[in-house]
């Protein structure tokens, strides 16, 4: 068992995310809001799929020493995908082929040279004849996409009798079919990632269905903990400042307006060069090169921060403008009631939606930001799998030819289905907490 | 009037200040000229005399902020400090690590970014607006709805895979327009026409929602609800009342971020070969030339306070009420 920094930060994002949802619990007025959420088939829906994101995240998340010397840190994800994980060809590949992209001189058998692709080493291993190919494809499909519906609705089934589901008047129906068709989908990528490499390899071997998942940690670890950084921050400067008025006010306006005058590209791309020079120079601190690149991402998060809470802050520092006027807080502050439980007993409840809706959003936009961020090359480590690196390789594959499509593809579909359910999910999240900019 | 800009004028002073202070501190302090040296000539096999002539062609032997070795002005005047941050005050950029002149290269690079850059904005804005009008009208129908989700997919798709894709599609495979390059005399616009084009696709699913939202809490005010009461077709109502009313809060919005389009797209201008300041920066940043990202950086800081001044402008020159100093 080995704990990499950022496998601590996915942990504490996760037992924070539980425990938010368990003091929702206690809350009436906000567990009515959140019903309201969840009466949504599309809310409904989005979070299946995310859960489904957050769940590979974690599995991602478990790292294990192994005595292999060419794979010496494996996690429980890389485990359970099998050849998926390992099935590392030379170079490129198309998606369920059973020969290389690139071709190779050989001698036939009788004796001629030829330059021609060479048979995959782990894809179509089960076939006796190249020729069986689509009938093997159409066959292992059937059986891998039956096996995962049958089993997810055999679950469906047995919780269904579960008496939390009928008697709330939840739109389970819609989450029911959301995570059947899931599953299927998803006990089909893994059946058949077994016996191909259903999105293809990449330049070194590498199999993208495989790189596709691993960016699943990377893209979530980039939008979460950086929300997670910006938020007390955001909420204690904008707060403060709004309250307080006077000389608070001024200090933090001057603050995120010298920080907003910087280019967003540009701060970042300087504090990442710096922590490359200084990563590049203290190369030796790190053991292997999976903890430098570790330290790395949470740099990015840190260095995203460190520009990304204004924005909520100048939203918090105008509503609590507009709150201490009201009746409640100046009675309250009559009676002599401490800034602090102002703050705390008045002023944040009725902020809480503002800072939801905030990070929702902010998740959605960092994750589509990492790919930026990597196609500049200010992003994570190279040799970190993620999207954004994905897709910068991408640029040189689609000058090729014949065309490498698939790393563009797995990038996409693993960011645009993130992002999307994400951005559906806070759309609701605004529409019943903040009714009025919806119309 | 005048006093209120000047009360403005003073109170964005201290951030351009800030902001040179802040780049001075990340760029010299935090990373000494010696770290800069290293990394430019390749970290581990440097010989000390090769960093000191490497800096030394630069400017960047002096001492931080006090030269003890000067007489008079100069102990102020010679040190990296004067000659790096406070010349760039003056707009005085310098050369760059490669040794060209920054400030002749900014002269030249600003045109292209921003023929790029103003029509992507303006014709984008127009669309948006003129989308967000459309689904203002259709409210709560399905044209509202079917509009509504189509913005949510567009803005969860990166706009890196708009402009892979559109590359690919439409200049590639279809050769409608050419991959990429400039000519700066000839035929500009066959050039800025693909990624003018995605730029505005893009851009169109946050903007129509934004803009949207702006509309909407305009139609939903008393007068539009009078005009809709007095006889007044749909039609007239959006675009006498609604849409004039909601332009102010549009147009300072807008005014903010103009400035800003002279620093070009990053991402597009590198895609399409197109020579802004854009791809002068990223090109900056891949060959980690310090002395451009700098300069880049204090010049977007001008702009953003120059759009806050003239933000404040057309804030006060719109509204009387700001003029008049009612809070």
């Amino acid at each position: 068992m080995l704990l990499l920094w950022s496998d601590i930060v996915v942990w504490l994002l996760v037992t924070s995310l539980l425990y938010f949802f368990w003091r929702l619990k206690q809350d009436t007025l906000l567990r009515e809001r959140w019903q309201l959420v969840a009466q949504s088939r599309i809310a409904m829906a989005s979070t299946i799929v995310l859960l489904a994101f957050v769940l590979i995240a974690l599995a991602d998340s478990l790292h294990f020493r192994t005595n292999d010397p060419y794979r010496p840190v494996v996690s429980a994800l890389d485990m359970s995908l099998g050849n998926i994980a390992t099935g590392q060809e030379k170079s490129y590949s198309a998606p369920f082929a059973i020969e290389s992209l690139w071709q190779e001189t050989r001698q036939t058998d009788d004796g001629r040279v030829i330059r021609a692709p060479v048979p995959l080493q782990h894809a179509g291993k089960q076939l006796d004849n190249p020729n069986d190919l689509s009938r093997d494809l159409w066959q292992r499909s059937l059986t891998f996409l039956s096996i995962g519906i049958i089993l997810a609705s055999l679950i469906v089934w047995m919780l269904s009798h579960l008496s939390v589901f009928s008697q709330t008047a939840l739109p389970w129906k819609s989450a029911a079919i959301t995570f059947i068709v899931l599953c299927g989908f998803l006990v089909w990528l893994w059946g058949m990632g077994q016996s191909y490499h259903v999105l293809g390899t990449g330049k070194v071997g590498e199999d993208v269905l495989y790189a596709s998942l691993k960016g699943v940690r990377t893209g979530i670890l980039i939008g979460g903990l950086t929300t997670l950084l910006t938020l007390p921050f955001a909420v204690v400067m904008g707060i403060v400042a709004g309250y307080f008025k006077g000389w608070v006010d001024d200090v933090v306006q001057y603050l995120y307006t010298t920080l907003n005058a910087v280019p967003g590209v540009l701060l970042i791309a300087s504090a990442m060069l710096l922590a490359q020079l200084y990563l590049a120079q203290h190369a030796d601190v790190f053991a292997s090169e999976q903890e430098r690149a570790d330290v790395r991402l949470l740099l990015v998060c840190l260095v995203l921060g460190l520009t990304g809470w204004t924005g909520l802050a100048r939203i918090l520092r105008a509503e609590s403008l507009k709150l201490r006027e009201m009746e409640y807080v100046k009675a309250a502050s009559a009676f002599g009631v401490s800034h602090v439980r102002i703050i705390g007993r008045h002023l944040l409840p009725n902020l809480g939606h503002l800072v939801l809706i905030s990070a929702v959003l902010d998740f959605s936009g960092l994750v589509l930001a990492e790919a930026v961020l990597s196609y500049v090359g200010i992003g994570v480590d190279p040799t970190m799998p993620s999207w954004g690196n994905m897709i910068n390789l991408a640029r040189q594959e689609l000058n090729r030819e014949p065309v490498v499509w698939w790393n563009l593809l797995g990038a996409f579909v693993g960011m645009f289905t993130l992002v999307l359910s994400v951005n559906l999910l806070a759309d609701r999240v605004q529409h019943v907490f903040n009714p009025r900019a919806q119309g | 009037m005048i006093q209120y800009i000047l009360r403005r004028l003073l109170w964005l002073f201290p951030i351009l200040l800030m902001v040179n202070l802040l780049t001075f501190i990340l760029f010299f302090v935090v990373n000494s000229p010696d770290d800069m040296a290293r990394a430019q000539l390749g970290n581990k096999y440097v010989t000390d005399a090769a960093l000191t002539a490497w800096k030394a062609a630069r400017g960047y032997d002096l001492p931080l902020l006090w030269n003890t070795n000067a007489v008079g002005w100069d102990v102020l005047t010679q040190t990296i400090f004067w000659q790096k941050s406070v010349q760039l005050m003056v707009f005085d950029f310098g050369v760059s690590d490669a040794g060209r002149a920054i400030g002749a290269d900014l002269a030249q690079r600003a045109w292209p970014s921003l023929w790029l850059a103003l029509p992507s904005f303006m014709i984008g804005l127009c669309v948006n607006i003129a989308l967000a009008l459309l689904l203002v009208m259709f409210r709560g129908q399905w044209l509202d709805k079917l509009g509504l989700v189509l913005t949510i997919v567009i803005m969860s798709i990166s706009g890196l895979f708009f402009i892979i894709g559109g590359q690919y599609v439409l200049a590639k495979l279809w050769h409608w327009f050419p991959i990429s390059g400039y000519e700066p005399d000839g035929d500009v616009w066959r050039f800025l026409l693909l990624p003018i084009i995605l730029g505005v696709i893009a851009g169109v699913g946050s903007g129509v929602r934004w803009y949207r939202s702006i509309l909407l809490e305009e139609a939903d005010k008393d007068f539009a609800r009078t005009a809709r009461a007095k006889g007044l077709s749909l039609w007239q109502v959006m675009h006498r009342h609604v849409l004039p009313n909601g332009l102010l809060p549009i147009l300072t919005g807008v005014v903010a971020v103009l400035p800003l389009l002279f620093m070009g797209s990053l991402i597009m201008e590198s895609f399409f070969g197109i020579p802004g300041l854009g791809s002068y920066t990223i090109d900056a940043i891949n060959s980690q030339d310090f002395a451009i990202v700098r300069a880049m950086v204090y010049l977007g800081a001008v702009l953003y306070v120059f759009g806050l001044i003239i933000t404040d402008i057309t804030y006060a020159w719109a509204d009387p009420r700001v003029r008049f100093g009612d809070k």
